[in-house]
């Protein structure tokens, strides 16, 4: 076929989302402010260790959330019972939150008031971890009743991830989950994850999380 | 799980590069690194639906998957970083970096100027 030509395009497909990233991370940077993405299947706890770690980190560290789903806004009524600013995106059924709607809502927190910003991903334990979203770090929460297999079964959040919370960890006995599994697995695929087994019911475990956000707020000369 | 959207990517850039070329596009290659999460079928199956009755109806799409690299922090090598056994290929080592996954890529396009 004579008639047909080959043109080399090497173009990015996502480009938007990677540019709206960048916006998120320069806004985030000139306020010093730390952003960490939550991703997780649904039901792991998210938002009660959020709510925990707001009461509990009151001040000591003054968090915003942006919460994301695919509809309601009840994550975000339960994160104002708090006293915390929170901000709900509805995805409308993607599976995923996006840079723009993120840069979308970042300028309705009061972001001179927070250190630490949280964006509660939509619960999911494939896509999200595919969109960067222009956050300091992503946080991955698997919970004891989902079992031990998560980080094998979905190794591209775990790889990417710089923390891992095991929540639920009061169900340990009840339900089988094997930590030194899960843990070994997570480890296996990224040698500096931080591993914290907590129950944000009972508290259990939350300090030495706490100490990872204070480290992380500090780190940015706030 | 997004592959309609990404679909809609793709059919966009390639219909810019049709626009500007002045001819049919038949044939396009993207490639895509493993930490995208997309699915070569579910994309092609998203794509043929959504070109339909545009520039792109019958375009046929070939999809690269590419593995994710890694370096080695023990003997230096570059390998590709294996989900399943993550460790380096020569010294069978742990400690590794990973580097950045490649992103979507439109490669280049078939134009038949016919």
């Amino acid at each position: 076929m004579d008639s047909v030509r080959k043109v080399k395009v090497e173009k990015k497909i996502l480009i938007a989302n990677e540019e709206y990233a960048c916006k998120n991370r320069d806004f985030l940077a000139k306020r010093k402010i730390p952003c960490l993405n939550v991703i997780s299947s649904p039901g792991s706890g998210k938002t009660t260790i959020l709510a925990r770690t707001i009461r509990e980190l009151r001040g000591k560290i003054r968090i915003g959330v942006i919460e994301g789903d695919v509809r309601t806004d009840i994550d975000a009524q339960r994160i104002r019972t708090t006293g915390a600013p929170a901000i709900q995106i509805n995805t409308d059924g993607a599976c995923h939150l996006s840079a723009a709607q993120v840069g979308d809502v970042l300028q309705k927190l009061p972001v001179d008031e927070l250190d630490l910003i949280f964006i509660e991903n939509v619960g999911n334990l494939v896509c999200p971890s595919a969109f960067d979203l222009g956050e300091t770090a992503k946080v991955a929460v698997v919970s004891i009743p989902e079992g031990d297999d998560k980080p094998a079964k979905y190794p591209a959040l775990f790889a990417r991830a710089q923390a891992l919370l095991v929540n639920k960890v009061d169900l340990l006995g009840v339900v089988d989950f094997d930590m030194d599994r899960a843990g070994a697995d997570a480890l296996k695929l990224n040698r500096n994850i931080r591993i914290f087994p907590i129950s944000a019911k009972t508290g259990v475990g939350m300090s030495r999380w706490y100490d990872w956000l204070e480290a992380l707020t500090n780190r940015r000369g706030r | 799980m997004h592959e309609t959207m990404v679909a809609q990517s793709v059919l966009a850039a390639i219909s810019a590069e049709a626009k500007k070329q002045n001819a049919k596009p038949v044939a396009a290659k993207i490639s895509c690194g493993v930490f995208n999460t997309v699915n070569s079928d579910a994309l092609l199956f998203a794509f043929e639906a959504i070109s339909k009755g545009t520039v792109c109806e019958g375009l046929k799409l070939d999809i690269e998957q590419k593995s994710i690299q890694a370096r080695c922090k023990k003997c230096d090598c570059t390998f590709a970083f294996e989900l399943h056994e993550p460790s380096c290929p020569k010294c069978r080592g742990d400690d590794f970096e990973l580097l950045p996954d490649e992103p979507l890529m439109l490669e280049e396009i078939e134009f038949d100027d016919g």
